[in-house]
């Protein structure tokens, strides 16, 4: 188990990224729905759009659902994503590991943020 | 034996074939390479501006008087920034998203479909996803620059 890369690596069992590679593609069907029904509702409202229209989109609670879901669902979509470009990109480990702490706090920060604006509502 | 053998392969020298500063600026992208790339500058581009888009959700819709401040933005500007400027930047994120979510699809569909994964195929959607997302953009940013 000390050496599981190159001809030593390990090649039985599973899940070598399928787990993330497809958690980012559900993700993604969650948020392209997400943007479809939004768009819906603004394309078919009635007359100009102002804050009443704007916020009551969002004012049903099965909306507020959907809408916290879909920030759960970008927070690992995203993750999955900027851990790729900084894998691709930055080889020092440590740099890498920095970035990679900063991506899941600044991600973690928006999402409290977005949920707080949310049910604030 | 194999330890001997690893110690000696250790001073190979490394050959890689592509240079950021040297190769990149003359290296010919197929269409296909230049969606990708550009899903990942849209995707890095969002991520970067996360702030900037959950603060316009909190300032549109927590109360009518912070939407006045959220259209002001656009209009008088903000922090010293003209409106102009957070127009330009907020066209910024609509061309990232429309370019994320056409190449996503593009995605998804080759994800599930044998079909689609030919060269051909390859070169046609990537024509599709770099000519919509550019179209959708500037008839939004005409919108929002009040051209019509």
């Amino acid at each position: 188990m000390s050496v599981n890369y190159g001809s030593k690596r390990i090649v039985v069992g599973a899940h070598y990224g399928t787990r993330d590679w497809l958690s980012q593609r559900i993700t993604a069907v969650l948020m392209a729905v997400f943007t479809v029904l939004l768009l819906a509702q603004i394309i078919f409202s009635k007359g100009p759009i102002g804050y009443d229209q704007w916020a009551g989109i969002f004012s049903p609670q099965w909306m507020k659902v959907l809408t916290f879901a879909v920030i759960v669902g970008m927070l690992q979509h995203v993750w999955v994503g900027m851990r790729d470009i900084w894998m691709d990109y930055i080889k020092p480990a440590g740099l890498r590991l920095a970035l990679q702490v900063f991506t899941i706090i600044w991600l973690i920060a928006c999402a409290g943020w977005g949920i707080q604006v949310l049910w604030r509502l | 034996m194999t330890e001997m053998a690893s110690a000696q392969r250790a001073k190979r020298p490394e050959f890689r074939n592509i240079n950021a500063l040297t190769d990149l600026p003359s290296y010919r992208l197929p269409l296909a390479g230049i969606v990708s790339i550009l899903h990942r500058i849209s995707g890095f581009l969002m991520f970067i501006l996360m702030p900037l888009i959950i603060w316009m959700f909190d300032t549109s819709i927590s109360s009518e008087i912070s939407y006045a401040r959220f259209t002001s933005t656009f209009n008088a500007g903000m922090l010293g920034l003209p409106g102009v400027l957070w127009k330009l930047v907020a066209l910024a994120l609509i061309w990232a998203y429309l370019h994320h979510f056409i190449a996503g699809l593009r995605h998804l569909w080759m994800d599930t479909s044998h079909e689609s994964v030919s060269k051909n195929f390859g070169r046609q959607s990537a024509a599709f996803t770099l000519i919509v997302s550019i179209a959708l953009t500037l008839v939004l940013g005409a919108k929002l620059f009040g051209l019509y």
